[in-house]
């Protein structure tokens, strides 16, 4: 059964935002803090956090992992999945919100839209952090999670797992002919549940 | 009977859910449940049974997600093979009907996503025409998620049968769309384009849809749709169930029907059961009638805007007439400006925003429909479309998210011949003028009779009273001094005893006249106050909007003066910064240089002003923007200051370039270097790319942006064209790297003396070489001093 939740972000996490903007070792924004504080009074009416998961039972062949729904060979999940016997596949989105205030500033102010994307990229990192979070709390200890493109898994399984969690109808998150996903502040990841006992 | 008078008459009871059906009856994770068309007709057959049995009215074929985008070629044969397996199920049956389901593409459009606006109108046609030659009665587009997308299909439709259209979104507890959209939007687009009815379903359950229906229902002329899922799935003893009951839902739906929705149904999690107990209830009440609300009302993409309440305020200054500045950016395509007008009128206060680029020198079908795009990706402000051009028009009010003002139809018949049958085809309310073949009447009389005519013309294409806006036509009163009386008068008229609305271009009226805003803004004060509905004005205007403030307090449409106040204390806090501004001028770390070194762009904005009346255009380029801009690079190149800092002085030094434009009519190019830049072909991130354009600018490059997601071949005709001797390209994903590859073999092939300079995420110098690359620029300042060598060598210093 797929499980659907939804939250909140009140604040975006500042030091987060900062290391996807590039301040190497630095804390203080030099300048720049009336305009972050701009985007941020921006961003956050629009963030709209939602998420979707489904639980799978895993099994491991030789050197393909069954993953419930769909199959791969990938050596790096299945170095993540090790001692786990089943999955969170879940997708999570912070909202197309967040894509109309990038596109707009994009073309009429690239500083607010570095910031807006980066403070948009720590949104939805926040929320999966939560939805993550969620998934320990009701099945057990779980893994680091887990995306496509990351290590050898490939990015061509974004279409099973929108297959799977029927993301677009459920979400409202579509994949463009590329795999990339949009509303942009979006993740699918793989969650492993480990085994108890 | 007619499913269009069965719904005039009658509340409709529509199906339930299918998807979930098809799940409990062994539908593989993932599948795609059209397939069942195929390979399962007689359970899709039993599904529709069931719900006819069950009392349903309509029931929706197995089609939701057919579509060319995820069946490609056998599209055609799915959705015919869906839509007949409903026939065969409802032939039994008298008065059912079976509903051709459209659902979303799964793509996004474009500017959020990458699919342009026609292809997904080809591929909703696609669709579309396969279900109404199976023999589809209704089409009912569903589960919408963007208002543009809905468009889109309702076009389709349009284009290729003529059935009727009922029209649903999916909204969240906020009563907004996925992409923003408030219900009173959605209602203006859905009427404007001719559904039949228009409402909601999915995703929530029918409790948590109260706040929209009755939104809903304020503002629809037609009937109210309400489809919501049982609400949420729960598992109980390892099954899913959704958490409301059939009782439940029933019980909820009845407050719902008693609100006045007449078109109801269930989404996910609901059954025959939940439909049954829902159709004996709903078939055994009396329909509400339906009114016409008869509201003046345009929509952008998230709101509408009404007129007949508080006066609606149209911004002008996307007009060539008289804007030296604005037809040079026109000429020169460039695209910055005009988006800056937009967003700097919409931040004064328009409700509204003229959009006009007629220019004898320009492609104005090409210009507004891109005009109109852009501005909409930078504004979620309603747009008034105001050419001559009837082909533009139709250009632009095809591509328009939300249902346009029209600008403008007048009582000359070659204009309505022209005009009208796209208001007819594409939505809009239009603004009529009051003159005909034979001018301007110098009456009141004269103005109202002729509005009389233009609305019996009108109704010949079913374009109601509601949908139109007169405008009597300030003109000058040095020239003429009864002509404000008549603009005024007839105004009057045409709003009290007639019942339209009224709107005036308010500044013709003192052409001729020292200080006009003096003039203007008496003049607009009384316009108000005999019934002006709308004003085409300057946003920038203070005298304007002061008369406007001040006006709406006055007028009731100001509860507590709130946003008099709000407005009129904004007002000294700003002339005092100006005055405290000026008096510091002669300070050291009050020059341009430290202005643009701080990112502070109004600053920036000043002192260039302040400098030019002294200085010649390249002394202040040279001595104190680049100077800045090269400070600010060699930080950023030190790390000891970051990215948002250095765009910061970009925009600065953006804003200093634009004074210097401004007053001389060029910023004078200083370099040489031609650049194209692009993101390649397949992806779609495109900052990275805009942070290197704006730096390229900034250093007096000729930069010819091509955008993103654009094919080789597109690269290396610009290149070609323009004789550029770099071009950038930009890619984010591992991905499109191989796009990138592509477009430097063509590019090699064909223009081999050009050079590439290559960046983004997943580059590093290894890999460029190995693509074939002339350069890798690990972030913008680097491709800012590439270009500079080049520019040395190339052309000397």
């Amino acid at each position: 059964m797929i499980r659907f939740l939804s939250g909140k972000i009140t604040k975006i996490d500042k030091k987060q935002t900062m290391i996807f903007l590039g301040y190497a070792g630095v804390k203080d924004l030099d300048g720049a803090e009336k305009i972050y504080a701009e985007c941020e009074q921006m961003i956050l009416p629009v963030v709209a956090p939602k998420a979707c998961y489904e639980l799978f039972d895993i099994g491991f062949n030789g050197g393909e992992i069954d993953l419930g729904f769909a199959k791969t060979t990938s050596h790096s999940l299945g170095l993540n999945l090790k001692g786990c016997d089943r999955i969170a596949l879940f997708a999570a989105t912070a909202g197309a919100g967040i894509d109309r205030l990038i596109v707009k500033y994009n073309k009429i102010s690239p500083s607010r839209a570095v910031i807006l994307q980066a403070m948009g990229a720590a949104a939805v990192e926040e929320w999966c952090d939560d939805v993550n979070g969620q998934i320990t709390r009701e099945y057990g200890e779980t893994k680091p999670r887990f995306s496509c493109g990351y290590g050898d898994l490939p990015l061509t399984m974004q279409r099973d797992i929108f297959r799977a969690l029927n993301v677009t109808k459920n979400l409202g998150v579509t994949l463009t002919d590329g795999d990339l996903m949009i509303p942009s502040k979006s993740v699918t990841a793989i969650v492993g549940i480990k085994a108890k006992g | 009977m007619k499913f269009i008078n069965k719904l005039k008459s009658s509340v409709i009871v529509l199906d339930g859910a299918m998807g979930t059906q098809l799940q409990s009856a062994g539908l593989a994770l993932g599948e795609l449940p059209e397939e069942w068309n195929i390979t399962h007709p007689d359970i899709i057959e039993g599904v529709h049974r069931a719900y006819l049995e069950a009392g349903a009215d309509v029931i929706y074929a197995n089609t939701f997600g057919a579509n060319a985008f995820k069946f490609g070629d056998r599209t055609e044969f799915v959705v015919s093979a869906g839509v007949k397996i409903a026939k065969k199920a409802a032939k039994d049956y008298k008065n059912r009907y079976v509903a051709l389901d459209v659902g979303p593409t799964g793509k996004l459009l474009k500017p959020l996503g990458d699919v342009a606006f026609e292809d997904a109108v080809n591929c909703f046609k696609r669709t579309i025409t396969a279900g109404a030659n199976a023999g589809a009665d209704i089409i009912v587009l569903e589960t919408m998620n963007d208002t543009y997308e809905l468009k889109a299909a309702m076009l389709a439709a349009k284009e290729c049968c003529g059935l009727p259209v009922i029209a649903t979104c999916v909204f969240g507890e906020d009563c907004k769309m996925m992409t923003g959209a408030s219900p009173e939007a959605v209602v203006a687009l859905a009427e404007s384009l001719g559904a039949c009815a228009v409402g909601l379903n999915c995703s929530l359950g029918p409790e948590q849809m109260i706040n929209a229906v009755s939104r809903f229902l304020a503002c629809a002329s037609v009937p109210v749709v309400v489809k919501p899922n049982a609400g949420l799935p729960e598992e109980v003893n390892g099954k899913t169930v959704y958490n409301v009951s059939a009782d439940e839902f029933t019980a909820s739906m009845q407050k719902i029907l008693a609100m006045g929705a007449r078109v109801v149904g269930g989404c996910c999690g609901t059954t025959p059961e939940y439909i049954a107990k829902l159709s004996a209830a709903a078939h055994a009440i009396n329909p509400v009638r339906i009114s016409d609300k008869n509201l003046t009302v345009i929509s952008s993409y998230t709101h509408a805007v009404y007129f007949g309440g508080a006066p609606v305020l149209i911004g002008e200054r996307i007009n060539p007439t008289g804007k030296k500045r604005l037809k040079q950016a026109l000429k020169e395509g460039d695209m910055a400006y005009i988006l800056g007008e937009a967003v700097s009128q919409s931040e004064k206060g328009a409700h509204v925003l003229d959009v006009n680029v007629g220019l004898p020198e320009i492609d104005e079908v090409k210009v507004l429909a891109s005009a109109v795009t852009e501005i909409q990706s930078v504004t979620d402000l309603p747009l008034q479309i105001d050419t001559s051009d009837a082909a533009a028009m139709e250009g632009a009010m095809r591509l328009y998210n939300g249902k346009p003002l029209i600008n403008s139809v007048n009582g000359k018949q070659e204009i309505m011949d022209a005009i009208f049958p796209l208001v007819q085809k594409y939505g809009g309310t239009v603004i009529a003028l009051t003159l005909d073949e034979e001018g301007i009447p110098p009456t009141a009389q004269g103005r109202v009779a002729i509005a009389k005519k233009i609305i019996a013309e009108a109704a010949k294409y079913g374009i109601k009273q509601k949908d139109i806006i007169f405008d009597t036509l300030a003109m000058a009163v040095s020239a003429d001094s009864t002509a404000p009386l008549a603009a005024i008068d007839s105004l009057s008229y045409i709003r009290h005893t007639m019942g339209v609305n009224t709107s005036l271009g308010v500044s013709n009226i003192s052409f001729g006249l020292p200080n006009r805003d003096f003039v203007n803004g008496t003049f607009f004060a009384m316009a108000l106050s005999r019934g002006l509905s709308a004003a085409i004005i300057n946003p920038n205007s203070q005298e304007m909007i002061k008369t406007y403030k001040s006006f709406c307090a006055l007028s009731g449409y100001d509860k507590n003066c709130l946003n008099y106040i709000e407005y009129a204390s904004g007002v000294q806090a700003a002339n005092y910064t100006v005055t405290g501004g000026n008096i510091a001028q002669s300070k050291p770390q009050n020059t341009l240089k430290y202005y643009i070194e701080k990112g502070l762009k109004a600053e920036a904005e000043g002192a260039a002003k302040t400098l030019l009346k002294t200085q010649s255009q390249l002394d202040v380029i040279n001595g104190e923007i680049i100077p800045a801009l090269d400070e600010v690079g060699k930080r950023f190149e030190e790390k000891t200051l970051f990215l948002p800092q250095l765009l910061m002085s970009a925009e600065a030094a953006s804003g200093a370039f634009e004074v210097i434009k401004s007053s001389f009519g060029s910023a004078g190019a200083v370099k040489k270097l031609k650049i194209v830049i692009a993101t390649v072909k397949g992806d779609i991130h495109d900052i990275g790319k805009n942070i290197v354009k704006t730096l390229l600018e900034n250093y007096g490059f000729n930069v010819l942006d091509l955008g993103k997601d654009v094919p080789p071949q597109t690269i290396v005709d610009a290149a070609i064209s323009t004789g550029a001797k770099v071009v950038g390209l930009s890619a984010l994903m591992t991905t499109t790297v191989v796009s990138m590859k592509e477009t430097i073999e063509l590019l090699n092939e064909q223009y081999p003396e050009c050079r590439t300079l290559v960046g983004g995420a997943v580059l590093n110098k290894d890999y460029a070489e190995m693509i074939g690359a002339t350069k890798y620029a690990k972030d913008a300042m680097e491709s800012v001093r590439y270009c500079e060598e080049v520019e040395a060598e190339l052309y000397g210093e």
